[in-house]
């Protein structure tokens, strides 16, 4: 074991991104699409703090970038889960295949 | 020889990743919204061992404490209790797994090949009272103007949720 250094951070953001992409491709529920998209976006805070960490110890940008990406994730899962309530109430499921109005 | 910091990080990364796998993978949707709020909460113990406090602060509070509650209420508002998930295709899981892992295998191949080439200077505080000074200041480095950005953006969404999750009269029947 060595250790931890950059390259571990960059690690687990990189396999928390994919492991969000795998849950987007299998679910097909609204809410656990919602959850795998947050997982994604958690990854990429985590890039910037790493970088900020171990790279450019002597700025404060990637800090920044990582408060005003959660700041804009809590507005987007708000908006998210009221549309997907919205759906619920239309279609009494939140299935993806529940909603396809806008096709024909 | 490992010492008691070593420990702790690869700890948290396990238990970041582990419940992160167990909330895209599990069938149970509340199972799942709880695996995820265990691993929100991992990425904030890995905030905090490398020193970033207010970060990890604010994703404790914004993550496990606004969205994962925000999720799990949405569950409960939506899914019948006691019944799980319909069971994929298999084709469609082994394809997903195998982007994933393909995508994955070629980030990290980059990552380790890549020499990153930092700065050297000293570092810098990076306390509550040197974030807000930089937060607000109009300066060279200063962040007012997205601060007031993501304000009106903040503004915007919490007008259109209630726009959204308002019931037309008309059609409550």
């Amino acid at each position: 074991m060595m250790e931890p250094g950059l390259d571990h951070l960059l690690f687990i953001g990189t396999a928390l991104f994919f492991i969000g992409i795998y849950g987007f491709l299998t679910r097909r529920n609204l809410i656990t699409m919602l959850m795998s998209l947050e997982l994604v976006l958690n990854s990429v805070c985590l890039n910037f703090i790493a970088f900020n960490k171990y790279l450019w110890p002597d700025r404060l940008d990637g800090l920044f970038f990582t408060v005003f990406i959660i700041a804009i994730a809590a507005a987007e899962a708000a908006v998210a889960i009221a549309i997907i309530i919205h759906l619920f109430w239309n279609h009494k499921s939140i299935d993806v295949h529940a909603a396809e109005e806008l096709k024909n | 020889m490992m010492n008691g910091e070593t420990i702790v990080f690869y700890l948290l990364a396990a238990l970041t990743l582990v419940s992160a796998l167990m909330a895209v993978t599990s069938r149970q949707i509340f199972r799942a919204a709880i695996c995820l709020l265990l691993s929100l909460l991992g990425i904030a113990g890995i905030y905090f061992w490398l020193r970033y406090e207010f970060v990890a602060a604010v994703q404790i509070v914004v993550y496990a404490g606004g969205i994962a509650v925000l999720i799990i209420f949405s569950v409960f508002l939506t899914q019948r209790s006691g019944e799980d998930l319909p069971r994929q295709s298999r084709a469609r899981m082994l394809s997903a797994a195998v982007a994933a892992l393909t995508g994955l295998g070629l980030v990290m191949l980059q990552v380790l090949r890549h020499r990153f080439s930092g700065t050297t200077n000293p570092a810098i505080d990076n306390g509550v009272s040197a974030i807000g000074r930089r937060m607000l200041g109009v300066g060279e480095d200063g962040y007012a103007l997205p601060f007031e950005v993501v304000s009106m953006l903040l503004l915007a969404a919490m007008i259109g949720c209630i726009v959204i999750a308002m019931r037309s009269k008309t059609k409550s029947s």
